[in-house]
């Protein structure tokens, strides 16, 4: 039977634990509320880029650009994105299942995030590069991290590149998702991604193909000019658009975790006051009971 | 007169609000865009972009991308665009300080793309030198 003093002792560290939980649950929410938006605004961006790539989508042939070369021999390279910090519920353990799931044995990894580079080179994968990203993400940190990937492409030592991330589907459901980034298939451009654009709230609309191409575009200085700039462009903001959802998703799972862990230490509070009162009316029934007995002995 | 342009980066919309004439710098040169121009896709160097509205000329200036034009709508998608007020000179200088220092080091040998996008750095720190510059005189 816990004492007194063990019991206020107990109460006073759970009431400590949820006050850092609850903090982090804000702070969580506030940057979650950031990282949404930031995806949000790159939407207009994707539409307009995707408009842009269906019309040169004719144009834009296996031959006609060594990014949309498929190659049947060559490794597989991965970049997997995790977060830097845990206590953000199962987040990352589901995507490391995703990537020991769907991706070879052999295959490279390239990494953001520490928590999925320290699991991932303990299981004995090749870690080529590993990045490090701000928050909020700036555009300017998917430049160095595409170029990468384009360039050990290019070299021919890989086949393919594929990103995994969290996708952010809502505050409650973030999925882990594996997309090939290179090479670029033509049939893909242009389409619409189930990842580009937030959640479900509000619906992107697919870019009208039909509407889009029955308009004839003159291209200055060429298509082909304008393809080879494109395309490039395409990967950084591919990029950009995966690490901002993984943020989203990061700050979203954190801020749910942190949430029931601040539930939780209140329920456990209130079982622990009430046993407290409890302890503590018995003690005083006892006081009283010795008191009066002391009295009547006197008398 | 009615000619709706629209500029976006990935970060977010700068702009968007129906203008008179846009004058942009193209691939090829400076273009001036009227109402009913032939739909054109065109890649965009950094520099100056202009626009007319009630009367008056604004600039930008602008970064590397691209601008869909069609008869009725002018839409950018470029990496930075900043008005007067929003340049802030002794950044541009040092970007443009750094870049150079970056590019002088470098062997000829070197990255071609890497190089590219130092070029495209100065390019862009010029381009809003001078638009602050010549705004204030």
């Amino acid at each position: 039977m816990a004492n007194l003093r063990d019991i206020r002792r107990r109460i006073k560290s759970v009431k400590n634990t949820a006050q850092i939980t609850r903090a982090m649950q804000l702070v969580a929410a506030a940057k979650m509320k950031k990282a949404q938006d930031q995806a949000v605004a790159g939407r207009d961006y994707a539409d307009l880029l995707n408009k842009v790539l269906v019309n040169l989508k004719e144009n834009a042939d296996e031959e006609s650009h060594p990014l949309l070369e498929q190659r049947e021999e060559g490794k597989e390279l991965v970049l997997v994105i995790s977060t830097d910090k845990g206590l953000c519920g199962p987040l990352n353990t589901n995507l490391g299942k995703a990537v020991r799931s769907d991706i070879s044995a052999d295959a490279d990894i390239v990494t953001v995030g520490r928590k999925l580079r320290t699991q991932l080179t303990k299981l004995g994968r090749d870690l080529v590069a590993d990045f490090e990203v701000k928050d909020p993400v700036p555009f300017a940190e998917a430049r160095p991290i595409a170029k990468l990937l384009t360039q050990l492409f290019l070299d021919g030592k890989y086949s393919k590149v594929s990103v995994a991330f969290n996708n952010f589907v809502s505050t409650l459901n973030q999925e882990p998702t594996v997309v090939q980034l290179l090479p670029i298939t033509s049939d893909k451009l242009g389409e619409k991604r189930s990842y580009e654009g937030m959640g479900n709230d509000v619906k992107v609309e697919e870019t009208d193909h039909a509407a889009a191409l029955s308009k004839d575009y003159l291209f200055e200085p060429s298509s082909q000019g304008v393809l080879e700039s494109l395309l490039p462009l395409y990967i950084n903001f591919q990029v950009y658009q995966m690490l901002v959802e993984s943020r989203a998703s990061e700050h979203s799972a954190r801020m749910v975790a942190m949430k029931a862990a601040t539930d939780n230490a209140n329920k456990f509070i209130k079982e622990l006051t009430l046993e407290y009162n409890k302890l503590r009316q018995a003690a005083i029934t006892a006081e009283l009971l010795e008191i009066t007995t002391a009295m009547k002995a006197m008398e | 007169m009615s000619l709706h342009l629209e500029i976006v980066t990935p970060e977010k919309k700068i702009f968007s609000d129906t203008v008179g004439n846009v004058y942009l710098p193209g691939a090829n040169g400076e273009m001036g865009i009227l109402e009913g121009h032939a739909a054109l896709v065109s890649a965009l160097e950094p520099g100056e972009l202009s626009y007319e509205k009630d009367g008056s000329t604004f600039l930008l200036a602008v970064g590397s991308g691209f601008a869909e034009i069609t008869q009725e709508r002018v839409s950018i998608l470029t990496d930075m665009a900043l008005g007067e007020e929003e340049i802030d000179e002794h950044s541009a200088e040092a970007a443009m300080k750094r870049a150079e220092e970056q590019l002088a080091g470098m062997s000829h040998d070197h990255d071609a793309e890497e190089m590219a996008h130092l070029q495209a750095s100065i390019a862009k720190a010029t381009a809003q030198l001078n638009l602050k510059r010549r705004t204030r005189h």
